[in-house]
């Protein structure tokens, strides 16, 4: 095999609290290939949420690094590393964070307004991206006019509509019932096989845990197997 | 006590916002206290004047004269005590940008009417023994740097030329609301002048000053003086002191209505601003209020928690605003004593201020209240998530 | 590298204006503060542009009056029979159809008349006027009935005159100078001074109230590079001592001292309200951005930068401002069908002007309402572009 897709090596956080500092993640490495569908468990307060924001570009390290498609994000500017997410990640939250005052349309359509996509494109492009979540008949409402189940739905077609390689998705069950939480890890993993997305997910579910193909257990700040 | 803790914990939970709201009330009491207070300078001068005072001018309009021979026949009239008589001058100093109001008159009987402008009994007998002898208010003697004993010139703009006078005398206000910005000389220096240079002028006075043995008697003697001049080439309106300053304040009447209007806008505007606040912190708290309902409290509880609030953030911003008016208005007063010789914040106004801002405080949290007493428990813990 | 999304790509003009209708009430209180200082604004400009126009429609360029030296008005200015021969008789002097010069001798005294619905006089002009006072003044009209004849006691009124004061319609009776005036007729002299004065024959005038000197004489000149030349000889002519000036001029100083105070009565409320109406501003822009700071989270996550965040922000704030500002000059609009009138002190009689709307004054307006948003909006907007995205996730 050629490279990992993503390469950690000795990654090390830490938050300050008053003038103390908390270690939160201690000289994490690890790879992931692309096309795997990992799942990253752990008591709460272990670091996993860090981490993942750490993958994602939406926040630094203290020390090590982070190597995603043979580009080290430590070494890219602020703007960069937002340009950079806005083609190679797609996010997934607990809490959706759609935004309230645009359709389930528009929420889709923001990160192709960094692209240089012309309007009838980006309509394509949404119009595909709700489909695969099965929301075509949504696409007019509000955030609050969904429930909860197509409200992560929506997320997710957000996080996919820029085609991005990577999905990362913190706990994206947590709020769900049973059955929406269901649907929405079928959809994940449809995205893992059919689509090639390499996945990244956080969870407390041991049934979400399930669907890994690959499992990583961390525990305060340390990988454990 | 309690109560007073929560509301202080409440209001400033968002510290910044409180204090621009605070700020915000603040600046609109100090200036609606400046507006009520240039308002009130205006009318100074009418508020000054006293009921015993009668004057004369000719009834077609204050530009013409009246013949000063009239004043023999005034004083003959029933109830008249005293007689004086004044011209406007309308002199310069140096420059139009010094502009102050100056008289001529005849000294001796118009001081002994004007008991308000104090002058010591010296630089009285001084004044009246100099022909070309004058005396300035205090403010206008200290704005010039002029001492007494000084040589004081004039530029006429309705009596041309260039007129040259000693200063004999400095009076000083007996009250706070006395004009102390006022200059007088001689009639009888600038009558000769006028006698040599353009005879048809001489001789002339703008107004007559009466003073009457009873305020009550004011009516019954301004007709009798008209009656006196009636078909005569120069007839006379007689008016008291009080009505003669409010024809001129009527005339710029349009200007003090604005300035009224003007000083309420900013009441609205601040009312925008505050009950702004409110909505926006009610808005926040409606899961603390479906809280407290569920808790078994009453609509008036979280009325009154809502208006304590905002009246509690208004007061406190009428007291800064309050503050602040007296030393801006002090430093206005330095600055334009040249337009308002009188410049007092009035009593009244501070009232009017503490009115408003509750007025403000009710107002800015009627609408928040209204909405949080109606919300329903189930809608209001919803917005909590 | 990773330059292929660095085309600064902005967060929609709807994400913005659909967060102010969101928030309603707020926004309309904010908006509505705004618009009520630039209606203040807006119309204190108007009022001094309105006097301005006033003063300035009512000299002509070409028109040179004459005055006694150090007099600020006509009203205190004296020119007799002998030093009137001498100017008349100047060679810059144009000359009408008839081949006399266009020059016209006039008095100029106020007098006190009752305004409708009060019994307190204010000061009105009476103007003595001579057969070419019309002829040099082209924006005069009558609208109602006939001129005064000459020699005898008529008069016309301005019609800012027969609106405001009883007793000067035409037909009636005006009584002053110890004569019964009969008023023949109402003329219109457009947005000038002259629509506030009362005119009638100019000897009548003098005899009546004994005035053996004409307060001014106004001439046109042939042409109007002239003007320097002629004012430097008349003016050093020792047997005048009178001061020459182009009417425009005159009369622009006749009103120096209320446009001076409009102004800077003006400047200072407007200072003191925008004040008042930013802090509105800057109030609602804070919990905007502390409403929303998990969605700033998620747009920065999106991939949106920090100045994406920024212009949206300050569009919300400058949105704010022009909804603000749009409505404070269509208040103020409504202003242009009042008039108002007042003492000029200069004068010592009545004035009327209205406020007058340009395009001009609406420019200002809203660059004014523009910059309180802008203002009121800056600070929130940086520190919602400041905020990191792993706090404003948690938040
Ligand atoms: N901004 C921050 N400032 C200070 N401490 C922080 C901050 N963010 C996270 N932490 C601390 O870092 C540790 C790890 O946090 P993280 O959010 O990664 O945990 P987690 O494993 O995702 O937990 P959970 O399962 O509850 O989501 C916690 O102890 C948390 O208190
Ligand atoms: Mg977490």
């Amino acid at each position: 095999m050629s490279n990992p897709l993503v390469s950690i090596r000795h990654l090390v956080k830490s938050y300050r609290r008053g003038n103390q500092s908390v270690p939160v993640l201690e000289d994490i490495s690890l790879d992931i290939a692309e096309g795997e569908f990992l799942v990253l468990m752990g008591p709460s307060g272990s670091g996993k949420s860090t981490l993942l924001n750490l993958i994602a570009g939406i926040d630094t390290a203290d020390s090590g690094s982070i190597t995603i498609h043979d580009v080290d994000l430590s070494l890219l500017s602020d703007s960069a590393l937002a340009a950079w997410r806005a083609s190679h990640i797609g996010f997934v939250f607990q809490f959706y964070n759609l935004i309230p005052v645009l359709t389930a349309f528009e929420n889709v359509e923001l990160p192709l307004l960094l692209t240089s996509m012309s309007r009838h494109q980006r309509r394509e492009h949404v119009e595909t991206a709700l489909a695969v979540v099965g929301l075509t008949d949504r696409m007019e409402h509000r955030p609050s006019e969904l429930s909860g189940g197509q409200q992560q739905r929506v997320a997710i077609a957000r996080a996919i509509v820029s085609d991005p390689s990577i999905l990362v998705a913190d706990e994206p069950t947590g709020d769900l019932d049973r059955v929406s939480a269901e649907e929405i890890l079928n959809l994940l993993e449809q995205l893992n096989r059919e689509f090639g997305k390499t996945i990244i997910m956080v969870t407390h579910d041991p049934r979400a845990a399930k669907r890994a193909r690959r499992l990583l257990h961390l525990e305060k700040g340390v990988l454990v197997l | 006590m309690f109560i007073l803790k929560l509301l202080t914990r409440n209001a400033f939970r968002h510290k910044l916002r409180a204090l621009l709201t605070i700020t915000g009330i603040a600046i609109a009491i100090l200036s609606f206290g400046l507006l009520r207070t240039v308002v009130s300078a205006w009318y100074a001068g009418a508020h000054a004047s006293s009921g015993n005072r009668l004057i004369s001018r000719n009834a077609i309009s204050l530009v013409f004269s009246l013949p000063v021979s009239y004043k023999d026949r005034i004083r003959q009239v029933e109830g008249v005590k005293n007689v004086s008589y004044a011209n406007w001058f309308g002199g310069v100093y140096i420059t139009e940008k010094n502009f102050f109001p100056s008289f001529a008159i005849e000294p001796a009987t118009y001081l002994g009417m004007y008991p308000e402008f104090i002058l010591s009994d010296s630089q009285t007998s001084d004044f009246i023994r100099d022909r070309k002898g004058c005396v300035a208010g205090r403010k206008l003697a200290e704005r010039h740097g002029w001492k007494v004993g000084d040589s004081v010139t004039l530029k006429g703009t309705i009596f041309p030329g260039s007129w040259e006078f000693n200063l004999r005398g400095i009076y000083q206000g007996k009250k706070q609301t006395t004009d102390e910005g006022q200059f007088f000389f001689h009639w009888n220096y600038l009558n000769e002048t006028l006698r040599k240079n353009t005879p048809r002028r001489a001789d002339q006075t703008g107004i007559f000053l009466i003073e009457v043995k009873h305020a009550n008697l004011s009516s019954q003697v301004a007709q009798a003086i008209d009656g006196l001049f009636k078909n005569s080439l120069a007839e006379t309106l007689t008016e008291t002191e009080k009505a003669f300053q409010l024809t001129f304040i009527s005339m710029t009447e349009a200007i003090v209505v604005a300035i009224r209007i003007v000083s309420y806008v900013v009441i609205v505007i601040i009312m925008a601003v505050a009950a702004n606040t409110m909505a926006m912190t009610a808005r926040e708290r409606f899961g603390e209020y479906a809280i407290l309902k569920s808790m078994g409290f009453g609509w008036f509880h979280i009325a009154g928690m809502i208006f304590g609030e905002s009246v509690l953030l208004a007061l406190l911003g009428c007291a800064l605003g309050i503050g602040l008016t007296f030393p801006v208005a002090a430093a206005f007063a330095a600055q334009l004593d040249q337009f308002f010789p009188v410049f007092l914040i009035e009593r009244s106004t501070l009232w009017l201020d503490l009115f408003l801002s509750l007025l403000v405080g009710l107002v800015a949290g009627l609408f928040p209240a209204w909405r949080a007493v109606r919300i329903r428990i189930a809608d209001g813990l919803r917005r909590i998530g | 590298m990773a330059c292929e999304g660095l085309a600064e790509m902005r967060i929609p003009l709807a994400y913005s204006w659909r967060n102010l209708l969101t928030r309603r009430l707020t926004t309309f209180l904010t908006a509505g503060g705004m618009a009520l200082v630039v209606f203040v604004f807006a119309s204190i400009m108007m009022l001094s542009n309105g006097l301005e126009k006033t003063l300035v429609e009512t000299g002509s360029d070409q028109n040179v009056i004459i005055t006694r030296k150090g007099a600020d008005s006509e009203m205190q200015s004296g020119v007799d029979r002998n030093q009137a021969l001498i100017i008349e008789t100047q060679p810059e002097l144009a000359s009408g159809q008839d081949g006399a010069p266009l020059v016209t001798r006039e008095l100029v005294v106020p007098i006190g008349l009752i305004k409708r619905g009060t019994s307190k006089p204010s000061n009105v002009i009476i103007r003595g006027i001579s057969q070419q006072s019309l002829l040099m003044r082209p924006q005069i009209r009558i609208l109602e009935g006939r001129l005064p004849r000459q020699g005898s006691a008529e008069i016309i009124v301005g019609n800012s005159i027969a609106r405001r004061f009883s007793g000067v319609g035409r037909g009636e009776q005006l009584r002053f100078a110890l004569r019964d005036w009969q008023v023949v007729g109402i003329f219109d002299a457009g947005a000038t001074g002259f629509s506030s004065e009362v005119w009638g024959d100019c000897d009548q005038i003098m005899q009546a109230f004994r005035r053996p000197l004409y307060s001014s004489l106004t001439f046109r000149l042939r042409d109007s590079v002239d003007f320097p030349s002629l004012k430097e000889r008349l003016e050093s002519e020792p047997r005048l001592t009178v001061e020459v000036r182009r009417e425009t001029t005159y009369y622009r100083d006749q009103s120096e001292a209320m446009a001076t105070f409009i102004r800077i009565l003006g400047i200072s409320l407007t200072g003191i309200f925008s004040l008042g109406a930013m802090i509105g501003a800057l109030i609602t822009m804070y919990a905007s951005v502390a409403n929303r700071v998990a969605e700033i989270g998620t747009l920065r996550a999106l991939g949106f930068q920090r100045l994406s965040i920024l212009l949206a922000f300050l569009a919300e704030a400058l949105l704010l401002g022009l909804a603000g500002g749009i409505s404070g000059i269509v208040l103020a609009s409504f202003m242009q069908f009042i008039t108002i009138s007042t003492m000029n002190w200069q004068t010592f009689s009545e004035l009327a002007f209205s406020f007058s709307l340009t395009l001009a004054i609406v420019i200002q307006s809203l660059v004014f309402a523009l910059a309180m948003g802008l203002i009121g909006g800056a600070i929130p907007a940086v520190q919602a572009s400041r905020l990191k995205i792993v706090d404003a996730l948690r938040a």
